[in-house]
C-alpha cells in the first residue's frame, strides 16, 4: 500500500489521538506509530499566547517537502504533519507530527527528523503575548534547533 | 528592469510597514543579495528591516534561496526573519 500523507495548516485545533488512529486505519502492515505534539508553554505563568504568522501557500508547501525527504530516507507507511496558525494558549498543541512504519526505528527517527526540519525550514513564525498584557515581541530562532537540524545533513 | 512581488513577514514586515508590494527593480539588481541592498535604501523603514542582511531570509516563489540565489524570472520574493515554528 502507498505511503498515507496528510498535512494541513489550520487555525483549528488538532486531535492528536484522532490522527493516529487514522493513519493506520484499514491497513495491517503498521507495527509502529510513533506520535509527537508540540505544546504552548506558559512559561511561568508569564505567557498569555503565541500568535503563529505564517506564509500561506508556501508553508504546506515547505512541509511537503521535508515530508518527501522523510519518505525518501525511511520505509514509512504513513506521515501526518498538521500545523497550526493563528493564536495558541498555554497548553494548546501548535505542531503534530504522526509516523507509521513496520518497526520503531524509523517511526521514532522520521518523526526526530521532521520535527527537526520543521523548526528551521517551514515558515512561521512565533510572537509572544505576556500575561500582563504587553507584547514580548518574536520569538528568537534557537541555534539549538540548527544543530539539530544539522545533524541529519551529516548522517 | 522587473516587476516582481515581494513579500514580508514577522518582524521583516513590521519594520517595512506592508505586507506586500509590488516593485520594479532597476537593471543593476541581479541576486537576492541585491534586493535586500536595494530595498535597504529605500527609506528608513527598510533600512531598520534589512539593517542585519545577514539574519534576513529569503525565498523565491515559495522555495528558500541563498543570498547569491539569482532572482532572473521571480515572480514573488519573500523576505522573513530565521523560521520559529514547530
Amino acid at each position: 500500500m502507498e505511503p498515507r500523507v496528510t498535512i494541513r495548516v489550520q487555525a483549528e485545533p488538532f486531535d492528536a489521538a484522532a490522527e493516529s488512529a487514522l493513519i493506520a486505519e484499514g491497513r495491517f502492515d503498521i507495527g509502529a506509530i510513533v506520535t509527537f505534539s508540540g505544546l504552548c508553554r506558559s512559561e511561568g505563568g508569564n505567557l498569555a499566547a503565541l500568535e503563529l504568522e505564517h506564509y500561506p501557500g508556501m508553508a504546506e508547501e515547505e512541509i511537503g517537502r521535508v515530508a518527501a525527504e522523510a519518505l525518501g530516507r525511511w520505509p514509512l507507511q504513513g506521515v501526518t504533519v498538521i500545523h497550526r496558525f493563528g493564536k495558541v494558549s498555554p497548553g494548546d498543541g501548535i505542531v503534530l507530527v504522526v509516523t507509521a512504519s513496520a518497526h520503531r526505528a524509523a517511526a521514532f527517527e522520521a518523526a526526530s527528523f521532521l520535527m527537526d526540519f520543521l523548526k528551521t525550514r517551514a515558515p512561521f513564525w512565533k510572537k509572544e503575548h505576556a500575561t500582563d498584557g504587553t507584547t514580548g515581541g518574536w520569538v528568537d530562532a534557537r541555534e539549538a534547533d540548527d544543530a539539530a537540524t544539522e545533524r541529519w545533513i551529516r548522517v | 528592469m522587473t516587476e516582481v512581488k515581494l513579500v514580508y513577514f514577522a518582524w521583516v514586515r513590521e519594520r517595512v510597514g506592508v505586507p506586500e508590494e509590488r516593485v520594479t527593480l532597476p537593471e543593476t539588481v541581479h541576486t537576492v543579495r541585491d534586493v535586500a541592498a536595494w530595498l535597504a535604501g529605500r527609506g528608513e523603514h527598510y533600512a531598520a528591516a534589512f539593517e542585519n542582511s545577514e539574519i534576513v531570509r529569503a525565498a523565491i516563489d515559495c522555495r528558500h534561496v541563498k543570498p547569491e540565489t539569482p532572482i532572473a524570472g521571480a515572480s514573488e520574493i519573500a523576505f522573513f526573519p530565521p523560521m520559529t515554528g514547530g
